[in-house]
C-alpha cells in the first residue's frame, strides 16, 4: 500500500530504539505535587481550593478561567499546602502545592460507560469542558474548544494523530499498543461530538506493530480508518497531516476547521475516553524519558505536577555528562532552565542530552544551497526570511511569508552551514506582530 | 547543579555540512580529472595542482590581509581551483592558470563577500576572463593523445574541437560519437569525457548535493532545441550534448549554489534559459561554444528569476 505524505520535509534520524519496545511503567507518586494553573493555551485556570483543604484525585483544583481554558484536577489525594507564584520558563505561574497522603483516593465522577448511546453532541461537549483534556501533542489547546466549531464551519473529518514524527518520542506509540481500544473509543466520542462519520488514525510507517494493533481495533468500526504515513518530519504537523490524508490545504492564517477537519492527538483521544467512559479526568499522562543524558530511558506514566527532578530520579538519574534537558522532542521541544519545575499535561517527552549530543555545531556562512527552501513544509524560503530578519528588515521577512512559518525547524536541521534559521524566523514573527499592533 | 544548556529548537542538526558538500564535489570530479590526465598527459595533473594551489593561496592571503578567519577548511577554494583547471586546455601555460585561479577567488568570490555571495560561478567567470585575456593560449586544443608540449604550437586553433569542426562545416572530420562520449577528443582538460562527468553528476544527485532539475533540463533543452533547429538530426543532437563544455557546465557549474536560483520553479526556468542560450550561441553565434556565456548570463539573471518564481505558500496566495 502506498504511504501518505506531504511535500517537503526532512529525514530526521529516529533515535526511538531506546524506548520503543519498553512497556509503559508507573512513576512512583511523589510526596508533593505542584500543579501549575497554566498548562494549556488560553486563560490560566483559577485556584478553587485553599491551603489546608483535603482533596482527592480528580478533584478540580483550578477552574477554567474562560471558554478557552481548561480545568486542572488534582493528581494525588492529600492536603493543599501552599498556593504561590513562581516564574516558570519566563512566565509567572500560579502553583498549587499538594502533599500526597498516598491513599490514592479517587473522587467519584459519573461514568457513561454503559450509556454511551444516550450521549449527544451537546452532552459530550459539556462533559469535555470539565474534563481538563487539552491537546496533548504539545500545543495544549483545550479540547472542548476544538470540538465546538462555529456553525459556519461544518466538520466532516476527524484525524487522530499518531504520527509521532519527533525523534526519540515513543509515548504515543506505546499508548496505541497498550491502550489502543481506549484510543478508538475516544475517537468515536470525538466523532460523535462533531457529528462526523469519518475518522482517520494516522500512524507513521516506522511503527508497524502500532499500525497492526490499531487496524485490529478498528476492524469492526464503521468509518474509522487506520492510515500509514511515510516516515518524514514533520508528518505529524497538523496542516501537513491534513494535507497528506485529505489533500486539503488549511488556508494561510487559518485553522483545520476551515477545511472541515479536526485533529487530535492519540493521548488526547484516550483522555477523552478516560473521562467520559471511566470518569477519570486528565491527571496523568505518558511521557518518554530518554536521551544520552539519562541512565534508564523509559516510557512512564507521570502524575501532573510531578517535579521533573523526581521523574529523572525514577529513571536512575542523569549521567555524569548530562548538560541539557529538552521538554518534548528535539525538533520542536523547549530547553528547560531547571529541573525543579513540575510536569504538565503536555509533558510528553523529557529528552536528557549529554554534552556530545547537546553540542550545536558552529555556524558558517550561508552557501545558498537552497536546502531550506526544498524542505520547508509550508513552501517558504527560510533563507530569505532569516536573512532579512538578521538585518532587521522585518517588513521584507513579512513579505516572504514569515508568519506562515510553523516553526517545525526542518530548515535549521538541514542547513549545512548550521545557521539558526527557524530561530531568526521566530524573531521576525515576533517583531512583525509587534509592528502590526502599532 | 550547574546551569543547564538552553538554546532554541531544534536541538539536533543533520550531518549534512558544507565540508561534506565540497568533498562530494571533489569526489564527483575525480573520474573526469583522471580521464583528463589519461587523455592529455601528466601536464594536466600539473595544471590541476597549480590551479588548486593558486586558489588556496589566494583565499588565504586575501583573508589574512582582511584579517578574517581563514576558511580553507571548507574546501570551497579547492573546488573552485579544480573546476577551473578542468576548464583550461591541456597546453595552457601554468602561470596563466595561476592567474585565472586567483581571479576566480579574489575578484569573483572574495570581493563580493566570500563563500555563498558570488553572483557568478567563480570558475566560469575566470574561464571567461582567461578566454578574453589570453585568447590564443585558451584555444590550444588539437591532438589529445599527443602531449601538450608538442601541440602548443601557434598553428593549433580551436577548429579541431568537434564544435569547431561543426562550425566550420567540416563534418567529414568529426570524431565518432563514441569518442565524444568517452572523451578522447580535443577540448579542455576536464570537459571531454561525458561519461566521467555523468558518473560524477549522478553521484552528486544521489548524495543530494545537487538536484536533478538543473542538469537534466539544461541537457534536455540543448538536445531538443538542437534537434528542432538543426535539421531534426538525432545524431547531431546527441553529438551536441556530448561535446564542448556541456556536461561539465550542466553538473558542476550551472549548479553552483550561490549563482543559481533556490526555488524549484526558478531552477527549471534557469536551466531552460541556459539551454536556450547555449543552443542559440552554438548554432547562430560566432563562437563555436556557448556553454560559458550562457552560464554566466543565467547567473546574473538569477535574482530576477528568483523574484518571479517565489513558491506559493502552503494554503496561501502567491507572493
Amino acid at each position: 500500500m502506498s504511504l501518505l505524505s506531504f511535500k517537503g520535509g526532512v529525514d530526521v534520524s529516529g533515535n526511538k530504539e531506546a524506548t520503543e519496545k519498553l512497556p509503559i511503567t508507573e512513576c512512583p507518586p511523589p510526596e508533593r505535587i505542584f500543579l501549575p494553573m497554566r498548562q494549556h493555551i488560553g486563560a490560566p485556570a483559577e485556584p478553587v481550593v485553599k491551603v489546608g483543604d483535603e482533596v482527592k484525585i480528580g478533584q478540580v483544583i483550578g477552574k477554567a478561567g474562560g471558554f478557552v481554558s481548561a480545568n486542572i484536577h488534582s493528581s494525588v489525594s492529600g492536603t493543599v499546602k501552599k498556593i504561590s507564584t513562581k516564574k516558570i520558563m519566563g512566565t509567572d505561574t500560579v502553583l498549587v502545592e499538594i502533599e500526597n497522603n498516598f491513599e490514592e483516593e479517587y473522587l467519584e465522577l459519573p461514568s457513561y460507560k454503559n450509556s454511551i448511546d444516550d450521549l449527544d453532541t451537546a452532552k459530550i461537549r459539556e462533559l469535555l469542558a470539565e474534563s481538563g483534556v487539552v491537546g496533548m501533542g504539545g500545543a495544549g489547546f483545550p479540547i472542548h474548544v476544538k470540538l465546538s466549531p462555529p456553525e459556519n464551519k461544518p466538520i466532516d473529518t476527524v484525524i487522530i494523530n499518531g504520527a509521532e514524527c519527533e525523534p526519540y518520542l515513543t509515548g504515543d506509540h506505546r499508548l496505541m499498543l497498550e491502550e489502543g481500544a481506549q484510543v478508538v473509543k475516544g475517537a468515536r466520542l470525538i466523532m460523535k461530538s462533531l457529528g462526523v462519520d469519518k475518522a482517520y488514525i494516522a500512524i507513521e510507517n516506522n511503527k508497524p506493530d502500532a499500525l497492526a494493533a490499531m487496524r485490529e481495533h478498528v476492524k469492526d468500526e464503521d468509518g474509522i480508518e487506520v492510515v500509514a504515513m511515510k516516515v518524514k518530519y514533520p508528518q505529524g504537523a497538523e496542516k501537513q497531516l491534513i494535507n497528506a490524508i485529505t489533500g486539503r490545504y488549511v488556508p494561510s492564517g487559518g485553522l483545520p476547521m476551515d477545511v472541515g477537519v479536526v485533529v487530535n492527538n492519540i493521548a488526547s483521544a484516550k483522555a477523552v475516553a478516560d473521562y467520559i467512559l471511566d470518569g477519570k479526568p486528565l491527571v496523568d499522562r505518558v511521557c518518554t524519558v530518554t536521551g544520552s543524558g539519562i541512565k534508564k530511558p523509559m516510557n512512564v506514566r507521570i502524575k501532573n505536577g510531578t517535579l521533573l527532578s523526581h521523574i529523572a530520579e525514577n529513571a536512575d538519574g542523569m549521567t555524569e555528562d548530562f548538560v541539557k534537558l529538552v521538554l518534548g522532542g528535539p525538533m520542536m521541544g523547549i530547553a528547560a532552565t531547571e529541573l525543579d519545575v513540575p510536569s504538565t499535561k503536555t509533558t510528553g517527552g523529557l529528552l536528557f542530552l549529554n554534552e556530545k549530543d547537546a553540542k550545536i555545531p558552529e555556524t558558517q556562512p550561508c552557501i545558498k544551497c537552497g536546502k531550506c527552501v526544498e524542505v520547508c513544509p509550508v513552501f517558504l524560503q527560510p533563507i530569505y526570511i532569516a536573512r532579512y530578519a538578521e538585518k532587521g528588515l522585518y517588513a521584507s521577512s513579512d513579505k516572504y511569508g514569515a508568519l506562515d512559518c510553523i516553526e517545525c525547524g526542518a530548515c535549521s536541521f538541514i542547513c549545512p552551514s548550521k545557521r539558526p534559521l527557524v530561530h531568526n524566523i521566530r524573531m521576525a514573527k515576533r517583531k512583525i506582530l509587534e509592528l502590526r499592533k502599532k | 547543579m550547574e546551569r543547564l544548556v538552553v538554546t532554541s529548537s531544534p536541538h539536533t542538526r543533520s550531518r549534512f555540512t558544507v565540508n561534506r558538500i565540497m568533498a562530494d564535489v571533489i569526489i564527483a570530479l575525480i573520474p573526469a580529472t583522471l580521464m583528463g590526465i589519461y587523455i592529455f598527459g601528466m601536464r594536466s595533473a600539473m595544471i590541476v595542482a597549480v590551479s588548486i594551489i593558486s586558489a588556496m593561496v589566494s583565499e588565504a592571503l586575501f583573508q589574512k590581509i582582511r584579517k578574517q578567519d581563514i576558511t580553507l577548511n571548507d574546501l570551497s577554494a579547492v573546488v573552485t581551483g579544480l573546476i577551473l583547471a578542468l576548464n583550461v586546455p591541456p597546453g595552457a601555460p601554468l602561470g596563466m592558470v595561476a592567474v585565472g585561479s586567483a581571479f576566480a577567488i579574489i575578484i569573483v568570490k572574495q570581493i563580493f563577500g566570500g563563500l555563498g555571495q558570488n553572483f557568478m560561478n567563480p570558475a566560469m567567470a575566470a574561464r571567461a576572463f582567461l578566454v578574453i585575456s589570453y585568447p590564443t593560449m585558451m584555444s590550444i586544443f588539437c591532438d589529445p593523445m599527443i602531449t601538450a608540449v608538442s601541440s602548443a604550437t601557434p598553428l593549433a586553433v580551436s577548429s579541431c574541437t568537434p564544435l569547431g569542426i561543426m562550425a566550420a562545416g567540416d563534418y567529414a572530420n568529426l570524431p565518432s560519437l563514441w569518442e565524444t562520449f568517452i572523451g578522447t577528443i580535443p577540448g579542455t582538460i576536464g570537459e571531454t569525457s561525458s561519461i566521467a562527468l555523468i558518473i560524477g553528476g549522478i553521484y552528486l544527485i544521489v548524495r543530494k548535493v545537487i538536484s536533478w532539475e538543473i542538469p537534466v533540463i539544461y541537457i534536455g533543452t540543448v538536445f531538443l532545441l538542437t534537434f528542432v533547429l538543426d535539421g531534426f538530426n538525432f545524431y547531431l543532437s546527441l553529438y551536441s550534448i556530448f561535446s564542448g563544455g556541456l556536461m561539465l557546465g550542466a553538473f558542476y557549474m550551472l549548479t553552483d549554489y550561490s549563482s543559481s536560483p533556490v526555488t524549484k520553479k526558478g531552477k527549471i526556468v534557469y536551466a531552460f534559459g541556459a539551454g536556450l542560450l547555449t543552443t542559440l550561441i552554438r548554432l547562430y553565434g560566432v563562437y563555436p561554444e556557448g556553454v560559458m556565456f550562457s552560464v554566466l548570463l543565467m547567473n546574473v539573471a538569477t535574482p530576477m528569476i528568483e523574484h518571479f518564481t517565489s513558491p506559493k505558500i502552503f494554503g496561501g496566495a502567491k507572493r
